[in-house]
């Protein structure tokens, strides 16, 4: 059985600063991806990060994509491309499948001592009638096409949800060329930053507070989408229907943990809607309920890359520290520093309720832990 | 055409490298190394597969391999995420009906 010392599965932000806190200790890291190329979703965002110089504001996802990928290069940290984890079992081992062509898979067992789950998360969708015609899809479907295969999947656009994602993505589907036709929130408010918003609302797209989709019509491919005035208990406002001719609807309706492995390997879960949903409870060195098992990133409950890069180095620290790589004083040093750039990044817009839901989870694994 | 060539951030697509597959029975241009999705939306081409039950169109959902909306029939082998295979030289891509037939099946 193939042996190493932390195994990361997911290869994106969290994962790979994991791998690279932990390998600049002098741990043996294995990351297993399940793409041709690692990076995660960051070789979408060729947007600049926001937030403060300490989180890298003013860099687009993109190169701290290709720094992370260089670093890990650097320190010779093992990583496998077309690989999927479909299973962690006792005693940490890992199982992989590994794609070789598109009809032969290998089956590798890996024997670990710590392991690292960045798997960061899947979108939600909104379900309506229509809501399965081609020309319907995820914002982040969306932005994987336009940014990253330079391919547009509609030209006239229809965004649901104005969070954050749904304003960067439709602000990027129109850089790529396609005209956004609106964009429908059902609550009263913008829900993203006011500074993405008005990028959008300066080229006159309008953004319709208080709708929400109410039909995707067409035969082979959404052709029109009608949406309406909610009333507060959700109810459509009679009357009030607009028609608009649109190829594709995008969803942008929040994420959630990809919490497979996480339930696998028996971690206690807790469900909180400021996490995305499931989220596994973990302590102040990211280890979950289950010895040697850490979790990172959008999988520790859903916030955005710059946390989830800070949370993977906590990962990489706590690993480096557990196996003797690192002394305590110096790894308590480091942990510190990165617990008050993760407050930093954790102030601002839901910024409190995220406080919250991280703390109740660092409560509950106390709890699970005591009883 | 979907392809998005000239960017604001990303700047002009670099001169294409083209491969040859044929899609549905006619030949088509596809761009080395990119995912069959990618090559059959920038010709249009929406419609991956049909439901089982009820014969319904499916196309492009999740786009990074988690949703299975987007599988189609390729070299023969029914059930593949386009979103995630890139294109070959050669390569045969077929809409699929329903969960696709095996080699073998009737």
């Amino acid at each position: 059985m193939k042996q190493c010392e932390m195994l990361v599965i997911g290869g994106g932000p969290a994962g790979l600063s994991a791998a690279i806190e932990a390998a600049e200790a002098g741990v043996q890291v294995v990351i297993i991806d399940a793409n041709e190329k690692a990076g995660g979703q960051l070789f979408k965002q060729i947007h600049k990060f926001f937030g403060s110089s300490m989180h890298r504001a003013g860099t687009r996802g993109i190169d701290i994509g290709e720094e992370l990928l260089q670093k890990c290069k650097d320190l010779n940290v093992e990583i496998w491309l077309n690989s999927l984890v479909i299973g962690v079992y006792d005693n940490n081992v890992v199982a992989v499948d590994v794609k070789k062509s598109l009809t032969e898979h290998e089956l590798v067992k890996v024997q670990t001592k710590k392991i690292v789950i960045a798997t960061g998360a899947s979108e939600n969708a909104v379900k309506f009638p229509g809501w399965t015609l081609p020309g319907v899809m995820g914002a982040g479907a969306a932005q994987t096409m336009a940014n990253f295969h330079r391919v547009l999947p509609g030209k006239k656009v229809l965004m649901i949800g104005s969070g954050n994602v749904g304003l960067i993505v439709s602000y990027q589907l129109m850089q790529a060329g396609a005209e956004i036709v609106g964009i429908v929130e059902a609550q009263p408010n913008i829900n993203g930053y006011a500074v993405h918003a008005s990028k959008l609302t300066r080229e006159g797209i309008p953004i319709y507070t208080g709708y929400t989709i109410i039909e995707a019509k067409g035969k082979e491919r959404v052709n029109q989408a009608v949406i309406g005035k909610v009333n507060p208990d959700w109810s459509i406002v009679e009357g009030s229907e607009i028609t608009l001719d649109v190829d594709t609807i995008t969803i942008g309706a929040g994420l959630k943990p990809l919490i497979g492995m996480a339930y696998m390997g028996g971690c206690k879960l807790i469900n909180d809607r400021f996490l995305g949903g499931w989220a596994p409870c973990h302590n102040y060195n990211m280890e979950t309920t289950t010895k040697n098992i850490y979790v990172a990133g959008d999988a520790s409950g859903v916030e955005e890359a710059n946390t989830a890069i800070e949370e993977g180095k906590l990962c990489g620290v706590s690993i480096a520290e557990s196996l003797g790589y690192l002394d305590s004083t110096k790894a308590e040093e480091l942990k510190k520093a990165i617990w008050n750039r993760l407050a930093g990044l954790r102030e601002g817009a839901h910024g409190t309720e995220r406080t919250g839901a991280k703390q109740k989870q660092l409560e509950e694994y106390t709890k699970a832990m005591e009883g | 055409m979907m392809r998005v060539t000239s960017h604001p951030v990303l700047g002009e697509m670099k001169e294409i490298e083209w491969v040859n597959i044929t899609v549905n029975g006619k030949p088509m241009k596809a761009k080395k190394g990119e995912m069959i999705l990618a090559a059959l939306l920038a010709e249009g081409i929406i419609v991956n597969r049909y439901t089982t039950k009820k014969q319904e169109p499916r196309g492009l959902f999740c786009g990074i391999g988690q949703c299975t909306d987007c599988m189609m029939v390729v070299n023969g082998i029914p059930n593949v995420r386009t979103c995630i295979t890139p294109v070959e030289e050669g390569m045969t891509v077929e809409v699929q009906d329903g969960l696709g037939k095996w080699r073998g099946d009737k």
